[in-house]
């Protein structure tokens, strides 16, 4: 656990450090803000005390900006080679990639924690649900975890960033749009299946308010699998 | 702690990295580990240090493997990489830390050892300047230093020489001689004065394959096998001289290098010398010895005999 947490540590300084993690913040307030106050269907457009406009902007971005924060995250330590220095030390494979993980996530917990005055501002001049807030929140978390979990897959695959970035944005779009597309053109179990898989519709019942298990269960599947397999890709050196 | 290594062999491929190793460091020994390019040396440490998996044998630090207890074992072992990689973000003081910490220094102990690395490393000028700012040499310090910062039982240094200056080599040299006497160290390099300098045994692997295994006057006698002097004998006919040292009886063969100047060269039988018989014959004689020179192989002779063919 304190090695996880050291690991975490050095990659949370290493993204303010670099600059990354600033420029990250500006950006996704910049544009979650923007659309949620000021453009397109915005709040005083549709005149409701809702952050549903916030959460549909935050999908998107999420989407896009969580590949550019991972993609480095192993790709870069085995370009330079300190991915040998860093497993050589008193770590298992695991630890390193939970603690990637976990840096990046807490990373986007900050980002998301400074859009916590919309809800505030909301809230105090309409009726706010908060339940549906605190929903959309979390599903924005989940979303999140997911998302991270597949870039740091696709960083540990290649040892270029870009490959890693693509990668990671290829799968991503399965999830968060193709799946659903396809659902909606097969039919009967198939299109069940791909209904099933598209993230889409899990973070739209999510941040409609409607905490359901089925929903949690797919997103803690994502993060899951993306970690399994990016420990897998990393203990893959091993192979004779 | 000991370090065994059994029947170790490693396949990259179709191609046999290392191939049926086996030898054995102490405690208190310095093993210096030679051989070409690619002859499995770093493959070799990558295995020992956890890095990459046992291909087929087994590694025993202490008296537990490495296969089942290699998380546990890292612990014991510092290792500077080939090319020492490091964070080139991190200033030398935060990278001392972060590796401290990764190791499991008592947390009252890291910056007591963070404190004696930066001195024995000599890093203190440059201790608040970030990695990427600093020379090679002084990489080449932190190096060591993120490797030592534990105070690990076990030092595998891969090529720890490499971009020093002269003076920095000759401190490194004696920093690791001075770390060797408690703690079980394996560097490898390609500076044959060097592995003279520091090691107390010495280990040739040619093609993942031990080609020699000892001190450095143990393969010289093993490459050599017979005593080789040069003499010069003074105040005689060339030609009795030469006659004379024939007939000793532990005399292989005798070849006139200088006729003028008396100089000659001489090699006996195998485990035998000849140097008190070549100066009782002198005293005998009447002659003046003015010259005996016995000739050494040089290491690099016989790095090249066993790694060439």
């Amino acid at each position: 656990m304190h090695t996880i947490w050291v690991i975490t540590k050095r990659e949370l300084q290493s993204f303010f450090d670099s600059l990354i993690a600033y420029i990250m913040l500006i950006l996704f307030l910049g544009f979650s803000g923007f659309f949620t106050w000021l453009y397109g269907s915005d709040i005083f457009l549709t005149g409701q005390a809702s952050l549903e406009s916030f959460f549909g902007i935050a999908f998107w971005t999420l989407f896009f900006f969580i590949p550019a924060l991972t993609m480095r995250l192993l790709a870069e330590e085995k370009k330079t080679g300190t991915i040998e220095m860093l497993l050589t030390k008193a770590v298992t494979d695991r630890d390193v990639v939970i603690g990637k993980f976990l840096s990046t996530f807490l990373l986007i917990a900050v980002a998301l924690a400074f859009t916590l005055p919309y809800p505030i501002t909301i809230a105090n001049i309409g009726n706010l649900d908060i339940g549906q807030v605190v929903c959309g929140y979390f599903g924005l978390l989940l979303l999140s975890g997911a998302y991270i979990s597949i870039g740091l897959y696709a960083s540990s695959v290649t040892n270029n960033q870009i490959v890693a970035f693509l990668v990671a944005i290829f799968i991503s779009l399965f999830f968060q749009l193709i799946f659903e597309v396809l659902s909606g053109n097969f039919t009967g179990l198939i299109g069940q299946i791909f209904s099933t898989l598209s993230l889409s519709n899990h973070f739209e019942s999510i941040a409609r308010g409607v905490l359901d298990t089925r929903d949690i269960i797919y997103f803690l599947s994502i993060i899951f699998a993306g970690l399994f397999l990016s420990e897998l890709s990393l203990t893959k050196r091993n192979a004779d | 702690m000991d370090i065994r290594i059994e029947n170790l062999s490693k396949r990259y491929g179709p191609q046999k990295a290392v191939d049926q190793l086996s030898f054995q460091v102490k405690t208190g020994e310095i093993l210096g580990f030679l051989g070409p390019n690619g002859a499995g040396k770093s493959t070799t440490m990558k295995m020992i240090t956890g890095y990459i998996g046992i291909g087929e044998g087994e590694i025993r630090i202490g008296d537990k493997s490495i296969r089942d207890h290699g998380d546990e074992l890292k612990k014991h072992i510092g290792y500077l990489p080939e090319n020492n990689p490091l964070y080139l973000d991190m200033p030398v003081i935060d990278y001392l830390r972060f590796c401290a910490d990764l190791q499991g220094v008592a947390p009252d102990k890291v910056e007591e050892r963070i404190r004696l690395m930066v001195r024995m490393c000599g890093l203190n000028e440059e201790k608040h300047k970030k990695i990427g700012e600093l020379s090679k040499g002084y990489r080449q310090r932190v190096g060591l230093a993120q490797a030592m910062i534990h105070d690990p039982e076990i030092l595998i240094l891969d090529e720890p020489t490499t971009g020093l200056d002269p003076n920095q080599i000759v401190e490194i040299r004696k920093l690791i001689r001075e770390i060797g006497k408690e703690k079980t160290v394996i560097l490898s390099t390609h500076i044959l004065p060097e592995v003279e300098a520091t090691c107390d045994r010495i280990l040739i692997i040619n093609k993942g394959k031990i080609v020699a295994n000892g001190t450095a006057e143990t393969l010289r006698r093993q490459a050599t096998g017979q005593e080789i002097v040069k003499l010069r004998i003074e105040d005689g006919p060339a030609d009795q001289i030469l006659h004379e040292l024939r007939r000793i009886s532990t005399v292989d063969l005798v070849e006139v290098l200088d006729r003028g100047l008396n100089r000659f060269e001489l090699q006996s039988r195998s485990g035998a010398s000849s140097k008190r018989e070549v100066f009782k014959l002198c005293v005998q004689k009447g002659w003046v010895l003015t010259e005996l020179i016995p000739i050494e192989t040089r290491l690099e002779d016989i790095f090249r005999n066993l790694t060439t063919n």
